[in-house]
């Protein structure tokens, strides 16, 4: 049985039911949502059943989104199985009070600088990761960058004209 | 046989100090003769972070030679190092490591500040990004660019060596020279 | 090998020293730190620090229309700027609906496999100046001017190129690109052969290069590694192959292979690509060459909403113009959708994960960056070597500080 979207999708609703929430397709690739107490659960059923055989952690990001409460921020992973050439991607909600999912650095070594790039730029408290300290910013910035509500810019700068170039 | 020498035959000589010349002996000023040293053996030390650095190395490959110009040895302890030249963004994670590095260098030191990102921040207007080292380390001469181009860089290493032969030699003991140490908090 | 002398404990000879390899440091590859513990001049354990040259791309792109990101991709591996380029260039075609003329898609080929060529170049001659061998650094940045000077007569700069646009090129290769292009083409394998033996069997390069930095490809699977430095681990992942964009699936190649992982074989891998990369120039250049008359002019899609329309027409023609005005005041509907796609960068796979909400610019964009999920095997890959082992492992790994995003 050659391995597609629907087979991925088949397989997985077999094995989870329900939760698994929200499937699409855009643009070619399967995507769909897990409740984040389950993303360790379905990334290693994804590793080990023999038909699926994803085994390659491509990446693993967040996203923010202020308007959505309860669910502001998106884990986002890609899988790749490179057997069969399939990418698919997971995505995880959480709540941005609260923001804590397992860290998927015992399945994959390459999740170590991912997940602390993603506490670092949006706050995602990784559980069961083993630094989880900031990794591109300075030490001691006390806030999260990347979510929506804070400016690109410096805003110690005192030579540049707000007028002229604006901000 | 000998052959014939066949390349440097068209060698530009750097010229003597005006001087009274006579049978044996050469009076000049002290302070040309320290400029004229110092100016045509400077020994830079490359502080490239990004792509300036790739930028800088093609300066130093055979195409545009920097070492024509005396810096055939560049060094990267900043306690021998004249020049230091930095190359590429520096952000605010790195802005004490840069600090700390020109405070190491010993006088007389002068600093060259290649590329857009080094002289005001470039195009990373960023709240990581320093915006220009002349915030932290003073600055002799800016090269803009992004990159620079290697004859631009090559420029503004000819300014450095315009400003190290006409150095006065009691600037860094003067007065003037403490009080812009002082403005960036530097004894 | 000899022995390691064993210490009795508590013994002062047997504390370990804590050696900083710094931010600024003399294999100037870029801004990582490396806090080393040292049992004389053997690794023990390694720890790495990033961050030193944080640019904030993601936010930044957050901000700029499409076309306007193109500059940042540039400055992310600026060894190979084209390919960060193209590969920006292809998402937005993505999203964008844009199909390609095929003469596109092969000048494209030309110009990626040129950048890849001068990227490997780098590597491997610094690979042989941190060995100690400055020569063969200096007899290949010759032929990277000549690279420099292919890019000049396309797009105008040389290393931080911003080349092409949404859906082609900005304009037609003049004859003088195709002429410096044969001059690079007849010139360079010669000189690749020289610094192939200089130091494919070279004694001393072998020894200081066999059998450090090793991994397997399980472990190497496992952290993420793609790339050269995946293929020299045993594991045939090219993403030309597997995904194929711009055409590549029309030409031929081989997709060269290593087995033990360790630096010689990065470095061997580095060269066979460079073989592989000129045979596909050649490739190219010669079907480029098949289009005759009007078809040899076509450098870009016919899509006037997203392709900045020529200068010539935007004086001329009132819709050329009022499309130029609509892209550059960021005006032209962008659909919403979310994208990853990724190219052969000169690390591996780089890949651009784009969400768009229909707005002016991306809600957002996240580049997955190759050196920086393969420089978390760094230290595994150092311990138990020597202090100068780690040197030539962090050279052959080819870290792009800007990659790192670090």
């Amino acid at each position: 049985m050659p391995l597609n979207n629907d087979t991925i999708q088949q397989i997985l609703t077999q094995k989870f039911g329900e939760v698994l929430s929200d499937w699409q397709e855009p643009y070619g690739m399967l995507t769909f949502t897990a409740p984040k107490e389950m993303n360790l659960k379905v990334l290693q059923f994804l590793y080990d059943e023999p038909s699926l055989n994803f085994r390659f952690l491509t990446d693993l990001q967040a996203v923010h989104y202020p308007d959505k409460k309860g669910q502001e921020l998106a884990v986002v992973y890609h899988l790749h199985n490179l057997v069969d050439n399939v990418r698919i991607r997971l995505k995880v909600f959480t709540d941005i009070t609260k923001p804590d999912v397992f860290s998927a650095t015992a399945l994959y070594q390459s999740a170590n600088f991912m997940e602390r790039e993603t506490y670092d730029f949006f706050g995602v408290n990784f559980t069961g990761h083993p630094n989880l300290i900031r990794i591109l910013n300075v030490d001691e910035m006390d806030y999260f960058p990347m979510r929506k509500e804070f400016p690109l810019e410096d805003q110690t700068r005192v030579d540049k004209d707000d007028e002229m170039f604006g901000r | 046989m000998s052959r014939p020498v066949q390349y440097n035959t068209k060698l530009k000589m750097v010229e003597a100090p005006e001087a009274m010349m006579g049978d044996g002996f050469m009076a000049t000023s002290f302070e040309k003769v320290v400029g004229l040293a110092r100016k045509n053996s400077i020994w830079p030390l490359p502080f490239a972070t990004s792509c300036c650095g790739i930028e800088f190395m093609a300066t130093m490959a055979s195409h545009y030679d920097l070492s024509r110009f005396g810096s055939e040895r560049v060094g990267f302890s900043p306690r021998q190092c004249d020049l230091l030249m930095v190359m590429g963004t520096i952000s605010k994670k790195m802005g004490p490591v840069l600090r700390q590095v020109y405070l190491q260098m010993a006088e007389p030191r002068w600093v060259l500040s290649v590329g857009a990102c080094a002289c005001s921040g470039g195009i990373f207007d960023t709240y990581s990004v320093l915006q220009g080292i002349d915030q932290i380390i003073p600055v002799d001469v800016y090269v803009p660019g992004c990159p620079p181009r290697p004859e631009a860089i090559l420029d503004g290493f000819l300014k450095i060596q315009e400003l190290v032969g006409q150095e006065s030699l009691r600037r860094r003991n003067g007065d003037k020279y403490k009080e812009l140490l002082a403005s960036y908090g530097i004894q | 090998m000899s022995e390691h002398i064993l210490l009795p404990e508590g013994s002062i000879e047997k504390q370990t020293t804590t050696l900083n390899l710094g931010p600024t440091h003399p294999a100037t590859h870029g801004v990582f730190q490396n806090i080393l513990e040292l049992d004389g001049e053997r690794i023990l354990k390694a720890t790495s620090t990033v961050g030193y040259i944080h640019r904030a791309f993601e936010k930044l792109a957050e901000r700029r229309p499409l076309y306007q990101i193109t500059p940042i991709t540039d400055r992310l591996n600026y060894c190979s700027s084209p390919i960060n380029n193209m590969g920006w260039h292809i998402t937005c075609e993505k999203l964008l609906d844009v199909k390609l003329p095929k003469r596109v898609d092969y000048l494209r080929i030309i110009i990626m496999e040129l950048s890849r060529i001068s990227d490997h170049l780098i590597c491997n001659s610094i690979v042989g100046v941190d060995s100690g061998a400055y020569s063969g650094f200096l007899y290949l940045m010759q032929f990277r001017e000549l690279i420099y000077e292919i890019y000049e007569e396309v797009c105008g700069s040389r290393l931080t190129t911003n080349i092409g646009r949404i859906g082609g090129f900005e304009r037609n290769f003049t004859n003088t690109a195709f002429v410096k292009l044969e001059k690079f083409l007849a010139t360079y394998p010669k000189q690749l052969k020289e610094f192939e033996t200089l130091f494919n069997r070279n004694r001393i390069f072998m020894e200081r290069t066999i059998g450090v930095g090793a991994i397997t490809a399980e472990r190497a699977l496992n952290y993420g590694f793609t790339g050269p430095n995946l293929r020299a681990a045993g594991v045939d992942y090219d993403v030309r192959v597997h995904t194929p964009y711009s055409s590549y699936q029309d030409l031929e190649f081989t997709i060269p292979v290593g087995k033990t992982g360790d630096c010689y074989d990065r470095f061997l891998v580095r060269n066979q690509e460079m073989w592989q990369s000129l045979s596909l120039i050649e490739q190219a250049y010669k079907k480029v060459q098949e289009f005759k008359g009007a078809e040899s002019e076509v450098f870009h899609a016919d899509s006037p909403a997203y392709y900045l329309p020529e200068k010539k027409d935007v004086y001329s023609k009132m819709e050329a113009l009022i499309y130029h005005f609509k892209i550059v005041m960021g005006e032209t509907d962008i659909p919403a959708g979310e994208l990853y796609s990724s190219v052969e960068g000169g690390n591996g796979e780089l890949g651009f994960y784009l969400i768009s909400d229909g707005g002016r610019t991306p809600y957002r964009l996240h580049f997955r960056r190759p050196c920086f999920i393969y420089y978390q095997a760094f230290p595994e890959l150092v311990q138990g070597g020597m202090l100068s082992d780690a040197v030539i492992t962090m050279s052959s790994l080819n870290l792009i500080a800007g990659e790192l995003d670090a």
